[in-house]
């Protein structure tokens, strides 16, 4: 459920317009203010929160490149006084075929072929409803548009029993049919994972493309319906091009979501090597391992990894779209 | 992972694909085809079928089948006991207890932590990079977090502690102690990983709204002489009550919801357990299908009364503007 409506906040560019904060608007008289408001212990005091928000997650990817031995027996913060480095951690949950290592590639797969189509299926149908929502005029249609928007507060796990058993009912015996079919294709696949993800975010998907899409310019839309332009056209040739920033912002949020995701896979993905994402093998290995750190420290890298680097690489459209959806779910 | 199961599932991500852009390529057909009489009838239904047919399929109808199942017992007759078990076994109490724990704790102490960084940051040097720490526990999943801090919390039974928390406690001269194991103390360390998460949505958002206050009034504060505890807050605070309430209100959605960590950490043993987590393992672990939907009645009906109060606040400060 998205309490927070991104249009109304100023948060876009928060961690990237700093500096244009900094810049010239503001100008020598902030410069003196800024003097005199930050003292010496708010320094410190930021400094440490800071040092303590880093520390755990530091411990952790150090910990994974140190050898087992060393794990077991000495703290990450001695690694001076006992060196070591080794990358056998994330060789043996990566490449180990034996049957007591993780084996995270399978699992690695699943993850992205979850969070890429359970991102595109959402993306495509929400922005044809927004549209529809946006830019095809009756009355009721508000109503309709008011009640989807409402649907945001209903919590997945209000949704997670009576839609097992519809998958169960109506899914089961497609999935077995597809797998007598083409018997490559496991009976466990995807399609569950893909539906329900998809289902799950639509109404916040629908929200915030709408909130996008009805402040296209309505000359623009106007001028190719006059030019003749049917509404498959318009929504392909102009509006899904201008909603692009939208549509990043969701897509994003959506990615990193799914693949952060453990409720729904744990319900939906049957937990076996075929469908399960990372973060499922992840906790069951806390569960059956929560001793072998060297093993969790690694794997729990790798499962963060791409999060992170979406997080750094891409932080303006991924800020956007996380404090837009930040209480979905 | 053998060569055929990575065949098997790059196949079913190519037909997935396929199939939908199909079906997308379909309805886009049909609505350009649409019939004459009544065609802007059609073309709306059409660019809307899809996403209504999942939502009623995934959300309207599943929640009114919950809300009807939490009234029911397994053979299907209309009764009350499931939520008197909610509210009478002791492990169900302790279970509501925790969410309230939970819910008064982690938005208070997020936001506090999150205001005062950004109070203490705001337009000093390396502000971006202060922010980009706080922030980056967001991008990290809550199982990760889980494994991250389960690290911190490690108990080793014999020799050197290798978990920081108990490494800093035999620094100090006391006993190591079995953190997650240990009642009432476990709750509160699960409480720590998700304010850890929260803090850095908090101070995002408190920092934007800090920005907003004009540095005029700040400045007249000044002036009349206010050291600058007073002039935050009689200046700083009434400037971002709107953010603040958003920030309260979302966190605490969030927390009600919190359901990874206690999995991942403790899977609700020890005393843990929150309703989130009770549902799953009720609904899915114990086959007791009533209680499951009882219990995400209870979160849904807990989240209700402050999504109406953030939806109000956030329309008065539409009006106000």
């Amino acid at each position: 459920m998205s309490s927070v409506a991104p249009a109304d906040l100023p948060v876009g560019e928060n961690l990237g317009s700093i500096e244009a904060a900094e810049r010239s608007e503001y100008g020598t008289k902030t410069a003196r203010v800024k003097k005199r408001l930050t003292s010496r212990t708010a320094t410190v005091i930021a400094l440490i929160i800071a040092v303590v928000w880093t520390i755990p997650t530091f411990g952790l990817l150090v910990s994974s490149f140190r050898p087992a031995e060393l794990i077991r027996t000495t703290g990450w913060w001695t690694i001076f006084q006992n060196p070591g480095f080794t990358l056998d951690n994330y060789r043996d949950v990566l490449f180990s075929t034996s049957s007591s290592s993780p084996q995270l590639g399978a699992y690695i797969v699943n993850s992205i072929a979850i969070a890429l189509i359970a991102t595109l299926i959402p993306l495509v149908f929400a922005s044809m409803a927004a549209y529809a929502f946006a830019w095809i005029r009756f009355k009721w249609v508000n109503w309709l548009f008011i009640f989807v928007f409402a649907l945001q507060i209903i919590p997945l796990q209000m949704a997670l029993v009576p839609l097992l058993q519809i998958f169960s009912t109506w899914l089961r015996p497609m999935q077995a049919w597809l797998h007598d079919v083409v018997p490559i294709i496991p009976e466990q696949n995807y399609l569950p994972l893909w539906l329900a993800h998809s289902m799950f975010a639509l109404p916040l998907a629908i929200f915030l493309l709408h909130n996008f899409i009805s402040e296209i310019p309505s000359d623009v839309i106007e001028a190719a319906r006059v030019d003749g332009a049917t509404h498959g056209q318009i929504f392909f040739r102009i509006v899904l091009p201008l909603a692009t920033p939208a549509l990043a912002s969701f897509a994003i949020f959506q990615f990193i979501w799914v693949w952060n995701d453990l409720l729904v896979a744990l319900i939906f993905s049957g937990g076996t090597q075929d469908v399960a994402p990372l973060t499922q093998r992840l906790a069951e290995m806390v569960g059956s391992r929560g001793q072998d750190w060297q093993r969790l420290t690694a794997a729990a890298f790798i499962s963060i990894v791409i999060p992170l680097g979406v997080f750094f690489g891409l932080q303006r459209y991924f800020v956007r779209g996380l404090l837009a959806g930040s209480t979905k779910g | 992972m053998t060569t055929a199961d990575l065949l098997g599932k790059l196949l079913q991500v190519v037909m997935g694909l396929a199939v939908f852009a199909a079906v997308v390529g379909l309805l886009i057909f049909f609505i350009d085809k649409a019939p004459k009489k009544g065609r802007d009838y059609w073309q709306l239904a059409l660019f809307l079928l899809p996403a209504m047919l999942f939502i009623t399929v995934g959300l309207v109808y599943p929640a009114i089948r919950t809300s009807l199942l939490a009234f029911q017992d397994s053979s299907g007759d209309w009764t009350l006991d499931n939520f008197v078990w909610t509210f009478t076994q002791p492990a169900a109490i302790r279970t509501l207890i925790n969410t309230i724990i939970w819910v008064l704790l982690v938005p208070t102490l997020a936001t506090a932590i999150g205001l005062a960084y950004a109070v203490f940051i705001d337009r000093s040097r390396g502000e971006k990079y202060y922010k980009v720490i706080l922030f980056m526990p967001i991008a990290i999943s809550f199982v990760g977090a889980g494994v991250i801090w389960g690290f911190v919390y490690d108990y080793n039974g014999v020799g050197e502690q290798i978990g920081l928390l108990n490494a800093l406690v035999v620094a100090a001269g006391g006993e190591p102690v079995q953190w997650l194991q240990t009642d009432p103390i476990n709750t509160f360390l699960l409480i720590v990983v998700m304010i850890w998460i929260q803090t850095g949505f908090a101070m995002v958002l408190l920092s934007a709204a800090i920005k907003g206050v004009p540095t005029e009034q700040i400045e007249a504060a000044q002036l009349d002489g206010t050291n600058g505890w007073q002039r935050f807050m009689n200046v700083t605070v009434p400037g971002i009550r709107g953010a603040l309430v958003v920030v309260l209100t979302t966190i605490s959605i969030a927390t009600l919801k919190v359901f990874d960590i206690v999995r991942t950490m403790t899977a609700g043993n020890f005393n843990t357990s929150v309703i989130a987590n009770e549902m799953y393992t009720q609904a899915f672990r114990a086959s007791e299908v009533g209680r499951g939907s009882a219990l995400a009645l209870i979160l849904f009906v807990l989240v209700l009364p402050i999504v109406i109060y953030n939806v109000n606040v956030l329309r008065k400060q539409r009006e106000i503007r």
